[in-house]
């Protein structure tokens, strides 16, 4: 293959099952799951690459990817339909001796390190395709290579009382990593791997080989590739990211994402037309707002035909509700009829359904999110 | 329907709709909260499967050009049978309307001459409706006709077809005459300006007005061909929804015909999709101090004030305290805190300062050119 020589590539891990969010990934990668009135969660990683100008993304898809699939397609709704770069999507594959699935995230990477080449990149940036979030990488590659780093990875500040879900970077004054701990206890720092990492090619490959040689280990980033660099002394640093990241990994945490949209206050600025996320967009007319019905606090998109009451959700396109219908703190997804009186409360309603006249789903009294998708 | 081209040929009289023409034709006029007149048109072709259309322009073709792109909203970025957008090859001080159309299809005579199929359907763009070609065609070629003529007999809102064409039938539906609609006479056929025939045709009838030199139209030689007696020229009925944008008042008032949702579902679910350029804008947010009354909304608004009987574009904003009624606001408008409105048409990117008061007439809506401040 001819060589198309490019300083940084960007590989987007988008295999994950998201298993805690039940019967949305039965049939779906966790990052093709619908968010936000018109996204796939992907939507966000995938712009964050366009709007960054990292234009020769890797899509490594692996769990249930017919929708991820259709849904990336040549990537022209991301504007990474281009001559020498774009979109590919990787999945697995059989080579001579044999076939395998991806083991781990590194391995994921590794197993494609034939495309990786192609570009023969200085730099690789592993993305999670499952994130909600804005950046721009551009800025932490530049960060990257003013520290002269052998790899850099970006963090963020959580709440200390959540430390412990999170993989903590120990970092000193000048942001140089000294070590890692997963999921700590007691952790010394608030500092949390946002699973964004850039590396220098070279480095990483050479890492990565002989993690394979490795049968211990899981073959993962985070696991095996971070603390084997550390330990070997290598230039690590965290690049320190201010704003809104969610990684939503359960019904309730997807339903939060949906409601954060909804405040005033909320830092994912949708609407910013120098970072636009972009999506496949449907081809529905504007929506329809009837004179007895009550829209607030909510999220329409088009195709929407609204006769009822519609408070504090986020409908995506085609969703029709008719006279009486009520519905309150709730997600529903494209194409779904909701007839007469049906009230709809804290719920998230999949695609393509009919809520039958009278129908209740969910309560406001009720803790749990209810998941209704047949 | 691979054996038929499409021309839409924007020769259209801008007479009584000046003040949305300044800088643009008809057919790139914002129509419907996220639409182009064009669309309309050009999505029928391609629904009926026509994929070589050519788009013949007069002199103010910047935002067409701008609009339709590559084609690739309508599918139509391909590689022989494609979007061909072809401009007058020398400048005229006047529009083409006023010189006749002739001269624009001898410009392009070798694109008609070289394109594949056999037929071609002429049309112009400022007929809005959504109906299924494949039947014309089918109907055209089974009656042996030369020319076919598509007419809609108004029997209500005649007075929305002022100077259209009509048509004169006889009991066959054979084309008499083709006259102009007064408003006076009962039920007439109006004219949909679109025509079926051969190419061979078309070619024989420009290259007749040429050499002979007594036609600037291509419909004076259409009526020659009527008289002549040697030609069968018959007609097609449509009998489903349909809107002439030749006036302002027709623009306006057929833009609040569509709050009616039996309007709204004839033109966009009556037969095909119609397509737009995509603009990727987030779905449309409603605050909770909004309150919005029979409209349509396009995404990417952020409405926070009362909007009522109105039609909103993309990206549009309305802050809280502000009223909109019976008004149409087009693209990245902003109505500032207590701005009152009322039947106003604002052009694209029109910003009204706070607790300003804009009052047009229902009879006759104000405009506010594009990109003012008031």
């Amino acid at each position: 293959m001819i060589k198309k020589k490019k300083e940084v590539i960007a590989m987007i891990l988008a295999g994950g099952q998201g298993s805690r969010l039940g019967a949305l990934t039965k049939t779906n990668a966790k990052p093709a799951v619908p968010f936000g009135g018109k996204y796939r969660i992907i939507d966000f990683t995938l712009s964050n690459c366009s709007n960054s100008g990292i234009y020769t993304v890797g899509v490594l898809t692996q769990y249930q990817p017919l929708t991820l699939n259709a849904h990336i397609g040549i990537g022209s709704y991301w504007d990474l339909d281009r001559k020498d770069s774009g979109v590919t999507v990787l999945p697995p594959y059989v080579g001579r001796d044999g076939g395998r699935w991806y083991k781990g995230t590194a391995n994921a990477i590794y197993e494609n390190t034939d495309f990786i080449d192609v570009y023969d990149p200085e730099y690789v940036i592993i993305l999670s395709g499952d994130h909600i979030y804005k950046m721009d990488y551009s800025k932490m590659l530049k960060y990257h290579k003013e520290k002269g780093a052998d790899a850099t990875i970006s963090v963020m500040e959580v709440p200390w009382d959540e430390t412990s879900r999170f993989g903590i970077m120990n970092c000193n004054d000048d942001n140089s990593i000294y070590e890692f701990e997963e999921k700590p206890e007691k952790a010394k720092s608030n500092l949390a791997s946002m699973g964004i990492y850039i590396f220098n090619w070279q480095k990483l490959k050479k890492y990565m080989a002989e993690d394979e040689q490795n049968i211990e280990s899981d073959n993962d980033f985070g696991k095996n590739i971070i603390p084997t660099m550390l330990a070997d002394g290598n230039k690590m640093y965290a690049y320190r990211f201010k704003g809104y990241w969610k990684d939503v990994g359960t019904i309730k945490s997807l339903w939060e994402a949906n409601m954060d949209l909804l405040k005033d206050d909320n830092e994912l600025n949708l609407y910013d037309r120098n970072w636009r996320i972009y999506s496949v967009n449907p081809v529905s007319p504007p929506h329809y707002v009837s004179p007895d019905s009550c829209v607030k606090s909510s999220l329409l998109d088009e195709g929407c035909i609204i006769y009822g009451n519609v408070e504090n959700s986020v409908l995506f396109p085609d969703v029709y509700v008719a006279k009486g219908a009520r519905i309150v703190d709730s997600v529903i997804m494209s194409n779904v009829r909701i007839e007469e009186g049906a009230v709809i409360e804290r719920a998230i309603v999949g695609e393509d359904l009919i809520i039958k006249a009278g129908q209740k789903i969910g309560s406001i009294e009720s803790e749990d999110i209810t998941l209704f998708t047949e | 329907m691979k054996d038929v081209m499409g021309i839409i040929n924007l020769g259209e009289s801008e007479e009584n709709i000046k003040a949305l023409t300044y800088h643009r034709p008809i057919a790139s006029i914002p129509y419907i909260g996220r639409y182009r007149i064009i669309d309309f048109i050009i999505s029928n072709m391609v629904n009926a499967g026509i994929e070589n259309i050519g788009i013949f322009t007069g002199s103010k073709f910047g935002s067409l050009v701008d609009h339709l792109g590559s084609g690739k909203a309508w599918d139509l970025d391909r590689k022989i049978d494609r979007l061909y957008v072809l401009s007058p090859e020398f400048q005229s001080l006047k529009p083409f309307y006023q010189e006749g159309d002739i001269r624009n299809f001898k410009d392009h005579l070798s694109y008609i001459k070289k394109s594949r199929q056999e037929y071609v359907m002429l049309s112009k763009s400022y007929m809005v409706f959504n109906m299924d070609f494949k039947d014309a065609v089918e109907f055209h070629k089974d009656s042996g006709a030369d020319i076919t003529i598509l007419y809609k007999r108004v029997t209500e809102k005649k007075d929305f077809f002022i100077n259209c064409d009509t048509l004169n039938l006889d009991e066959n539906k054979r084309v008499l005459s083709i006259g102009t609609n007064t408003g006076s006479g009962p039920c007439p056929n109006i004219s949909m300006e679109v025509y079926i025939m051969k190419k061979e045709m078309l070619v024989n009838m420009i290259e007749d007005a040429i050499s002979f030199g007594d036609a600037n139209y291509l419909k004076e030689m259409i009526l020659k061909k009527i008289y002549d007696g040697n030609t069968y020229v018959n007609a097609y009925k449509y009998k489903g929804y349909l809107a002439c944008i030749n006036s302002l008042m027709n623009y306006y008032v057929e833009s609040m015909e569509i709050l009616n949702q039996e309007n709204y579902q004839e033109l966009f679910t009556g037969h095909g999709l119609i397509f737009t350029k995509v603009k990727d804008e987030a779905p449309t947010k409603y605050s909770d101090s909004c309150s919005v009354k029979n409209s349509l909304l396009a995404n990417g608004c952020i409405i926070e004030g009362h909007v009522e009987n109105s039609v909103i574009f993309r990206g549009v904003k309305i802050k809280k305290g502000a009223v909109v009624k019976n008004s149409i606001i087009m693209q990245r408008s902003v109505i500032e805190e207590g701005a009152l409105i009322e039947n106003v048409i604002l052009d694209k990117s029109v910003t009204i300062t706070a607790n300003k008061h804009l009052m047009g007439d229902e009879k006759s809506p104000m405009v506010v050119r594009k990109d003012s401040v008031i």
